[in-house]
């Protein structure tokens, strides 16, 4: 069982390698991290905070947004590429469970990301540290928002691998990725905002709002990182929003996240009929 | 003998239509067997229930005594699709390698696999760069792993040369030599006269023939024709005896049944004088089949 998880991880490493995402992955963090720290470093002084943790805090808003984005364009072509190509029928008659198939896509992908997250917030951080000797504090926070990020890749791994296997198509598969990043990250917030401010502190504000954000995994990895470091006063909008939410419960949601997604693609998966 | 594969009754259906119906057949340990029918057949559906790949609507199917699609059926049963295609950022080497690893097999015997099929020189170069016969023997490197005791190969000859046909063929042998069983498609139908030991001509999801090309000229009946050539200025002299023959050319032509053909011979030795040369032509492996999947109302 390990090893035939290993055969399929090893041979998407080598795929990734060659369509050069890790090359890409890689890239996307470390420039984006390093423009956030950067830019983030002027308001520190006025915050009491080492410069770690604030930079931590601008990393989270920072991987909110790219780290699903990242997870979805390596995954939406795990099934339907495999559809389209017509590899997946001989590939199914091997003695290999189909959840192995995708367990071992999952390690690969999950890998790289891991390289990824640890390129770009290891440079931020050297960074930070360089800048300010007090900034060794904030490291149990970075330690935090990398093990936190690794499992929101792999939610939003798991989402585009059920996207991949309902839409049989890659181009399709994209299409759903991309609209599922765009309402999950984007548009969710936007529209949990603008409720908020019409209920001005009434029912919507008090009891589903809570709810909805950890509902997000996007949102329930953003809330508990900056409740976790205390950090929600460097942050702002829905982050500053969900401070009032106890810390356990968007844990519980970082963790059970993805094991959600994951569960539905291999449902979807097995579903497929080559 | 036991048999490896066992199929009785088969039917399967797509949205009402009937793909398959009533399909009985078995292959036995050893045996070479050739699936023949026009596209759409049902040929493709056949083997993809054979693989679990879909299920069949009723019936019974015994894949190595374990059920289609089981760990334990999968585990012995080799396939290559029609027209194998593989991701094109992989090397060769690679893609052998992965399916040996999933298989449970030595990855150093990948090398071996490539070089058997011909593949050695080109094992370090992307799939993607390899022509469709490449591919296609990429797709039979992958058959040989772990000594399979049945192979599914659905047109495994498309796109080979022919002298990688026979090499093909030859490795086919071997592995019949050794007790596999052995299901193939092919529209090469002249290949598969010479190398296998039992044909099944499928015509709209039904089995309508099986058994060796022996049976099937016997059962099919087909008029045997004769080309006769007449010495110069005989013509009319065996015009006379044999009254039915068309003047083609210079020679005779004439067609008669499986029953008349030995007195029909007798007639021409008769007028051995007058006659230069005769060819008795058979009917050909194409007009044995298209009797079988025409009869069938196509």
């Amino acid at each position: 069982m390990i090893a035939r998880i290993f055969a399929t991880a090893i041979t998407e490493a080598h795929i990734a390698r060659r369509n050069r995402w890790v090359l890409i992955a890689v890239g996307l963090m470390v420039v984006f991290s390093l423009v956030l720290s950067a830019v983030g470093s002027a308001p520190s002084g006025g915050l009491g905070a080492d410069r770690l943790s604030v930079t931590v805090a601008s990393l989270t808003s920072l991987s909110v947004y790219l780290v699903p984005l990242v997870a979805l364009l390596m995954s939406f072509d795990a099934v339907a590429g495999e559809v389209e190509r017509g590899t997946l029928p001989l590939l199914l008659t091997y003695p290999v469970a189909r959840w192995e198939i995708l367990a071992g896509k999952l390690v690969a992908h999950t890998g790289i990301l891991l390289v990824a997250l640890v390129a770009g917030y290891g440079a931020a951080a050297l960074i930070a540290v360089a800048g300010d000797p007090a900034a060794a504090a904030g490291f149990a926070a970075l330690w935090r928002l990398t093990w936190a990020s690794t499992l929101l890749g792999a939610t939003f791994l798991g989402i585009g691998y059920a996207l991949s296997s309902l839409a049989r198509r890659a181009s399709g598969a994209a299409g759903l990725a991309i609209g599922l990043w765009l309402g999950l990250v984007v548009l969710y917030d936007l529209a949990l905002l603008a409720a908020v401010v019409a209920d001005d502190g009434g029912i919507f504000t008090t009891r589903f709002f809570p709810a909805a954000l950890l509902a997000n995994p996007a949102d329930a990895f953003r809330l508990f990182n900056l409740t976790a470091s205390q950090a929600t006063a460097a942050a702002s909008g829905i982050g500053a929003a969900g401070a009032t939410i106890a810390l356990w419960k968007s844990l519980v949601s970082v963790l059970v996240w993805p094991l959600i997604a994951l569960g539905f693609a291999t449902l979807t998966f097995r579903k497929v009929e080559p | 003998m036991t048999s490896t594969l066992t199929i009785s009754h088969l039917t399967k259906a797509f949205g009402g239509v009937k793909a398959l119906s009533d399909v009985s057949l078995d292959v036995a340990a050893g045996e070479r067997v050739a699936l023949l029918g026009h596209n759409g057949a049902g040929k493709s559906t056949l083997m993809k229930v054979i693989l679990g790949l879909i299920a069949a609507d009723s019936g019974e199917i015994s894949v190595c005594g374990s059920a289609p699609g089981d760990a334990a059926a999968r585990a012995r049963v080799a396939y290559l699709p029609e027209n194998a295609t593989f991701h094109s950022a992989l090397t060769g080497l690679e893609q052998i390698t992965y399916y040996l690893r999933l298989r449970g097999e030595d990855t150093s015997g990948a090398m071996t696999l490539l070089d058997k099929v011909g593949l050695g020189h080109a094992a370090n170069r992307r799939i993607g760069t390899y022509s469709k016969g490449m591919r296609q023997r990429v797709g039979l490197a992958q058959t040989l792993i772990g000594r399979p005791d049945l192979l599914i190969l659905d047109e495994p000859t498309s796109g080979l040369d022919p002298v990688s046909r026979r090499d093909f063929y030859q490795l086919l042998d071997g592995l019949a030599a050794e007790g596999a069983a052995i299901l193939l498609s092919s529209h090469a139908l002249t290949e598969v006269e010479a190398r296998t030991d039992r044909l099944l001509i499928l015509s709209g999801g039904k089995m309508v023939a099986t058994g060796s090309l022996t049976d099937l000229r016997r059962e099919a009946a087909l008029p045997v024709a004769m080309h006769i050539t007449a010495i110069n200025g005989y013509d009319a002299d065996v015009l006379s005896v044999l009254p039915d023959a068309i003047r083609v050319g210079s020679a005779l032509h004439l067609t008669c049944t499986q029953e008349e053909k030995l007195g029909t011979l007798a007639l021409v030795a008769g007028l051995k004088e007058k006659v230069a040369d005769i060819d008795v032509i058979p009917p050909s492996l194409e007009d044995i089949y298209s009797h079988f999947s025409r009869r069938d109302g196509q």
